[in-house]
């Protein structure tokens, strides 16, 4: 399966999960600021995925939630450390953190929640199978 | 008035499906408001019948210790209008069981004809949190939807469900 192959399937989950236009998946669109995803859709939005592709998914995996829970070791001052951005990518290696790492806000984190960021997560959990 | 918006189960398999029917009465304090000279059962309270049709086939999974509660409704689709006098039979099928959650297909008719159908996603209260806040109490369960499941296991009649795929 491709990486188009399967940006198309992630499109189409995303469209049912979150009811949004065909054409507002865009692979930048982001899901909580783009396509105004609430914390309930993640959940459906896994089960979804793990229906579409035959995975079995860890909440954590996709979203994880260690990297929120604003432990000072990780987020001062409202910004990451160099110890949070360490965590960060090791908890999210499908994340493009170009731009975030630049000024890595706190309450940006969740601008890295990409279509894109999903196909690519899902693509190598395919081709790993 | 009792929060119980199906009449009884006439099918259940356990973790599989399950079927219920409601018989609209024009006694129901709905139909006086909604509307005045027009009364049609409220599509709200259409969807929460077959919620609970579903929220029951999936507490009774974990024999109702999880609390189960209605997340979200990724679609629905009405088809017509319900009016006192119909019975509407609600259908539903486990698409998913996990952890976290359940989701559900569901279809209501009435007779041969389409009312509604939808998708539901239940989720599992997160055990800690609920404990804290609701005690060990399961307030979504109560006598009186237990008291339809009783119902439900003795229900053997076949029914028409959901396909397994959603559309």
């Amino acid at each position: 399966m491709t990486q188009e192959d399967i940006f198309g399937k992630v499109k189409a989950v995303l469209v049912d999960a979150l009811s949004v236009d065909d054409d507002e998946v865009t692979p930048q669109a982001r899901l909580q600021a783009d396509l105004n995803a609430e914390s309930i859709d993640f959940l459906d939005i896994v089960f979804r995925l793990e229906r579409e592709f035959g995975l079995k998914i860890d909440r954590n995996d996709l979203f994880p939630e260690s990297v929120f829970s604003g432990d000072p070791k990780f987020v001062q001052n409202g910004m990451l450390t160099p110890d949070g951005m360490v965590e960060l990518k090791s908890k999210m290696p499908y994340a493009d953190m170009t731009t975030f790492e630049a000024n890595p806000k706190f309450d940006q984190i969740g601008d890295l929640f990409t279509v894109d960021l999903i196909t690519r997560y899902v693509h190598s959990r395919v081709a790993a199978k | 008035m009792r929060w119980v918006w199906i009449d009884r189960f006439t099918a259940f398999e356990p973790g599989q499906s399950a079927t219920a029917v409601k018989c609209l009465s024009h006694a129901e304090d709905h139909f006086a408001e909604h509307f005045p000279g027009f009364p049609v059962m409220p599509a709200a309270l259409i969807l929460e019948g077959l919620a609970q049709t579903g929220g029951i086939l999936v507490g009774e999974v974990n024999e109702f210790r999880e609390k189960v509660v209605l997340a979200k409704i990724p679609s629905a689709k009405f088809h017509r209008d319900a009016v006192a006098g119909e019975m509407l039979t609600y259908a539903v099928r486990m698409l998913d069981l996990k952890a976290q959650g359940a989701v559900v297909a569901g279809r209501v008719t009435c007779g041969d004809e389409l009312v509604a159908e939808a998708e539901i996603f239940f989720a599992h209260l997160d055990q800690n949190r609920s404990q804290q806040a609701f005690g060990d109490h399961n307030f979504v369960f109560g006598g009186e939807l237990q008291y339809l499941l009783g119902m439900a296991k003795q229900a053997t009649k076949p029914a028409e469900l959901p396909p397994a795929t959603t559309t």
